[in-house]
């Protein structure tokens, strides 16, 4: 037994990990603050503006959303990595691929809120801008607090991804550990079972959510 | 941004190495259509089996598929091809890599693909169940001729997602020592520059992902043909290229 998992390389490597979870909450973070702020914005330009602005950008969504985070975190690395920082463009990158998916989210959350609500906007005469921020953006947003919740649980499982350009997340440093030591075991396991750990309350944590808001 | 001009100026040649690098780069994207392809297969038939069976009578099948489900959609893929690659060997299987990638890609996905199986097999109407006993079919007949049917209708436009999400899952796979489509784009850049390379590279991987999701729509078409909720296939072939994204169960991911 001994042979297949020694309880002390996992305690030698468990710092590493911790150091390498900063990172990866780090970036869940951030990453889920930019895709939460742009999708609403991308949403929104989709919904009000005039079609030669809101059809470029429906075709950009569609391009990342189609293309792979891996491939895009590569790319705007070699092309960013003279400007910024590799963490800053890793986050971005994270951010703005989530942003795809949130802003079909939104989208759903829009279309939720009763036809009433706008009438009842235009029946008070209220300014297009207050009917948008006063009446539909909090009733869309509740709808799609779940939505939101799960994809911030899909990010940070995706966080393993920014190891291809070399941000020293949590996999990452648990690769480190093994290519050094060759006790590739306790790390790696380790790793997946702080995801889990993490993870799953989380993911019963938006179950109930759901049920409530339902 | 200098590398925007080399672009353009260099488009001609650049095309040049291009084509002299067909031959292995049609090879990285067979790779990557394998593992998308046998990846997809694999995570059905685990979707299929673990969503269905969660909604088995006996409670310790139900419990035991629950478990599976979450431990596989809460340790991330990354760490789960890492764990076939680096951590089998040393327990004594050595696997092949492109067997790894497709078992990560398979377990992953399968378990997502659970949900969706267990979503919609219970937004099938309860009147359907109730017909299955007054028709008095045996249960498993009237699972996979009355209910099946019906679910997988339902499922596809979230299975479609799911296997976008894999294709896209699958450019890790260098990692392993893959050489597969994203392996060959870092190839020509060396040659060609990074905008050319990935320029090339991400509209190939959109295009297979088109493809895949024209495919998808054809499915989701012929199954509510089937199950007469919507005109044949030869009627919708304008349907063929629709987005994805729209109307989805199960949450995360999907």
């Amino acid at each position: 037994m001994s042979d297949i998992w020694s309880w002390e390389h996992a305690a030698a490597a468990l710092p590493a990990l911790l150091e390498g979870f900063k990172v990866t909450l780090l970036a869940t973070l951030l990453g889920t603050l930019i895709a939460v702020v742009l999708g609403l914005v991308v949403a929104i330009v989709r919904r009000t503006a005039p079609r030669i602005l809101s059809l470029p950008v429906t075709g950009a969504v569609e391009f990342i959303r189609m293309t792979p985070l891996v491939v895009q975190l590569v790319f705007a690395n070699l092309v960013l990595s003279q400007f910024f920082e590799t963490l800053t463009i890793g986050i971005w990158v994270l951010g703005i691929h989530y942003t795809t998916y949130m802003a079909e989210v939104y989208r759903a959350g829009i279309d939720s809120v009763a036809k009433g609500q706008w009438e009842a906007a235009t029946a008070l005469s209220l300014p297009r801008a207050r009917t948008w921020r006063a009446i539909v953006i909090p009733q869309a947003v509740r709808n799609t607090l779940p939505a939101l919740g799960n994809y911030a649980i899909s990010m940070f499982k995706e966080t393993p991804f920014l190891i291809v350009i070399f941000i020293s997340e949590m996999v990452n440093q648990a690769q480190n550990y093994g290519a050094n030591t060759y006790r590739y075991t306790e790390p790696i396991t380790m790793a997946g079972l702080i995801f889990l750990a993490a993870s799953y309350p989380m993911s019963l944590l938006i179950r109930r959510l759901e049920k409530k808001l339902a | 941004m200098g590398g925007l001009t080399d672009f353009v100026e260099n488009f001609g040649i650049n095309t040049e190495a291009l084509v002299a690098r067909m031959p292995v780069i049609l090879e990285g994207i067979l790779v990557t259509v394998q593992l998308t392809v046998l990846g997809a297969l694999g995570a059905m038939a685990i979707a299929m089996i673990l969503g269905l069976a969660q909604s088995v009578k006996l409670a310790a099948v139900r419990i035991a598929a629950r478990i599976v489900v979450e431990f596989f959609r809460g340790t991330s893929l990354v760490v789960q091809l890492f764990w076939f690659f680096f951590v089998l060997p040393l327990l004594g299987w050595q696997l092949d890599p492109l067997f790894c990638g497709v078992l990560a890609l398979s377990l992953n996905y399968g378990a997502y693909g659970a949900e969706v199986v267990r979503g919609s097999v219970g937004s099938v109407p309860k009147g359907q169940y109730e017909a299955i006993s007054a028709l008095s079919l045996s249960p498993l007949r009237g699972m996979f001729r009355v209910i099946v049917p019906q679910a997988w209708a339902l499922m596809i436009p979230s299975l479609s997602n799911l296997l976008i999400q894999l294709l896209k899952g699958t450019a890790i796979v260098s990692m392993i020592t893959l050489h597969d489509l994203y392996f060959q784009v870092d190839q020509l850049r060396r040659t060609t520059g990074t905008w050319y390379a990935f320029g090339f590279g991400l509209l190939a991987y959109f295009v297979i992902a088109w493809v895949l999701v024209a495919f998808m729509n054809a499915l989701e078409i012929r199954a509510k043909h089937r199950i007469g909720r919507g005109p044949s296939l030869r009627e919708s072939l304008g349907q063929l290229f629709r987005s994805p994204g729209r109307k989805q169960i199960g949450g995360e991911l999907a």
